[in-house]
């Protein structure tokens, strides 16, 4: 689904990706988990798009297509979701009518005519359930107000609605306590497929125990230094970040 | 000629032309001198400061239209609001069109200035509250010496108007430029409720200058909401000024949404004469190319136990440039007087200018006014989010305007002019998606 080679990325000339390799195929959980200033975020918002940073070197495909050229609008068309570590607050869009012009507008790209009113609304009815979301917050200005937690379920919340083949989970466990953690990793777990992939990108092992990856990398100084199953999860959580920098020196 | 001399020569055919014994015949006089005296106003005034009539005041203009111009009502229906049941008042090149016109003299009146000036069962009101509230600034007495033509509204007590009244002035440009001095009178007496829609719209590339005075008096309890809606052509200005007077317990709003035009300038001064008057003026601009949009508001607190709100949102493109102005004057017997004022600003573009002035003369100490501006850019981050979510940058763009705007939006109280002002907001913007937030 998701192959990127040799990605190298920088922003105000400060080369932060330095050579970054990662397969994902459908069906499989990926975890990104790394010290502070190693990239990870940066990672997160490149394979979205995001302009301030400069790719400087590599590729991304994504479905058999290289997506590095394409706006985070048409990446978002083709189904790469990504779920914001601090999601942003929008003054004056409800809830409800940014998803519907997100929904509608992806659906337009993709030739779809609009999701019918009806239709919309059980959708949203059924997803905001399964997220344990009061109704009345669907009518609120989008984040504006939110708490921390709240913020992270509405993420979930319009993963769950726009479907997407790939989703981009940054550091979406800070800020949860144990009760929003336990939501919003069930909405996840229901929300996956054999036919849509997730990449976690987290400092802790936490959210890992609620959704469990196929395959850890630990990122380093811009590379990806090592990679392996869920119990690499585990050492690290137990041994933290030093021995693989140990490792690297040695 | 230059136009000032033009206007003054004309003065006197003017009032032959009219009715020289007309109740308002002195009232003429002395506003014509007081022009001559001041001349135009330029930006050596401090009022003026930003804004500049000279690109507007150098073409010849026909002081005096020609009237009779024919219009086809389906070149001009998209102008009216016409999914409700409304009064309306029309005018083609400043002369009425009875064509177009639906008035009522039917326990309420809904008529002309021309009739209510030379009709003498209107004189009492006349002679009560002509240019009573206006200023005797030049540009006003100009408007006041020319006043002939406007719409003349007058509400008895306890009656609630059910249609809205649209005000609507067209121009057809079958004259190279013309000048024009609509003058409106609105007396809504106690207890009454109205409502009321104004527009002017030019309907050619040809110039046309309008400087249009309107005096409101609300009386004890009297509601009075008024919508403009200035979303004429690029080669048309306009300077529209609206003076308000308020008795006890009245309220009044103005909306202000100012979409298009060459020039515009608003002046919009309220005085509150009496105790707990609430006075609501608030605006939405968004304008782009070389276009300009001046907000010059008063709200003078005499009595106490008053509220005032002023909120403001212009989002400014290209070398488009906007000022604000807002003046709060609160006496000081004025006590417990609320007033509250914003004003933000969005720049699109790097050429756009805001000149943002609040000014608060406070002379009473036991009071709340607060104020705020803010000059900014749209969020990236914001746009970006949206995108990522698959919304394209330039919807995404656009209801971050629109978001910004509705602050305004939602004190609308006739839901045909917030559809209104929505599909002229998205059609501004160039998008087709439904904004209902």
């Amino acid at each position: 689904m998701l192959k990127i080679s040799n990605l190298h990325a920088s922003v105000d000339d400060k080369a932060i990706l330095r050579g970054i390799n990662l397969e994902v195929k459908a069906g499989e959980v990926h975890a990104i988990m790394g010290p502070n200033g190693s990239g990870k975020s940066t990672l997160a918002s490149v394979i979205a798009g995001k302009e301030d940073y400069e790719m400087t070197q590599g590729e991304i495909i994504f479905e058999n297509e290289e997506i590095s050229e394409l706006s985070p609008e048409e990446r978002a068309h083709k189904g790469v979701f990504l779920s914001f570590q601090y999601p942003v607050e929008i003054p004056g869009v409800s809830v409800t009518n940014f998803i519907r012009t997100a929904i509608n507008e992806t659906r337009k790209a993709r030739g779809v005519d609009a999701m019918p009113a009806n239709e919309m609304l059980k959708m949203i009815r059924e997803k905001s359930e399964m997220l344990e979301i009061d109704r009345k917050f669907l009518s609120r200005s989008l984040n504006e107000g939110f708490s921390g937690g709240e913020k992270k379920r509405n993420e979930i919340f319009q993963l769950a609605m726009l479907e997407p083949k790939l989703a981009i989970l940054d550091e979406t466990d800070s800020g949860l306590d144990i009760d929003a953690l336990r939501i919003v990793a069930n909405g996840i777990n229901k929300i996956r497929s054999k036919d849509n992939a997730v990449i976690v990108i987290t400092h802790y092992q936490r959210l890992l125990d609620h959704i469990v990856p196929d395959f850890v990398h630990v990122l380093h100084e811009g590379r990806i230094v090592k990679s392996g199953g869920k119990e690499l999860a585990h050492e690290l959580e137990e041994k933290g970040y030093d021995w693989i920098k140990e490792e690297l020196n040695a | 000629m230059e136009l000032k001399e033009k206007l003054i020569a004309s003065f006197m055919a003017f009032e032959n032309l009219v009715d020289v014994d007309s109740p308002i015949h002195d009232v003429r006089s002395e506003a014509i001198k007081q022009f001559e005296t001041e001349g135009f106003p330029s930006r050596r005034d401090e009022a003026w400061k930003y804004t500049s009539l000279n690109s507007i005041l150098k073409h010849d203009y026909s002081v005096f239209p020609k009237g009779d111009n024919h219009i086809d009502y389906n070149e001009i229906k998209k102008y009216f609001i016409h999914d409700i049941d409304t009064y309306k008042i029309v005018f083609i090149d400043g002369k009425y069109s009875s064509h177009f016109s639906e008035t009522t003299h039917d326990g309420i009146d809904v008529c002309l200035m021309s009739s209510a000036l030379s009709k003498h069962k209107y004189r009492p009101v006349i002679e009560n509250y002509f240019n009573k509230v206006a200023t005797k600034d030049s540009l006003s007495s100009l408007n006041t010496a020319f006043s002939q033509e406007g719409a003349y509204i007058h509400i008895p007590k306890n009656k609630s108007v059910a249609k809205p009244i649209q005000i609507v002035h067209f121009s057809t440009g079958n004259e190279a430029a013309v000048m024009l001095q609509p003058r409106n009178l609105i007396v809504v007496d106690e207890n009454s409720h109205v409502q009321i829609i104004e527009r002017h719209q030019s309907l050619t590339e040809n110039p046309v200058l309008t400087n249009s005075v309107t005096e409101i008096f609300a009386g004890k309890r009297a509601i009075v909401d008024y919508y403009k809606i200035q979303n004429d052509n690029e080669n048309a200005s306009l300077i529209d000024s609206t003076f308000i007077n308020q008795k006890q317990e009245s309220f009044a709003s103005v909306h202000t949404f100012s979409f298009g035009g060459k020039l515009t300038r608003n002046n919009l001064k309220f005085y509150q004469n009496g105790e707990r008057i609430d006075s609501t003026m608030k605006g939405v601009t968004i304008i782009g190319n070389k276009q300009h949009v001046d907000h010059n508001t008063l709200v003078h607190h005499i009595e106490p136990n008053c509220e005032s709100h002023q909120d403001y949102q212009g989002i400014f493109g290209d070398s488009s440039t906007g000022v604000f102005n807002g003046k709060v004057l609160v006496n000081k017997e004025a006590q417990k007087t609320n007033a509250f004022q914003a004003n933000n600003n969005i720049l699109l573009s790097d050429k756009a200018t805001v000149n943002t002035k609040p000014q608060l003369e406070i002379f009473a100490d036991d009071v709340k006014c607060s104020h705020g501006c803010t000059i900014g850019q749209l969020d990236d981050s914001a746009i970006f989010y949206m995108r990522s979510r698959g919304i394209p940058e330039k919807e995404a763009k656009a209801l971050l305007m629109y978001a910004f705007g509705n602050s305004v939006l939602s004190s609308v109280k006739i839901p045909e002019i917030k559809q209104r002002i929505t599909n002229i907001i998205a059609n501004k913007l160039g998008i087709n998606i439904g904004f209902d937030l």
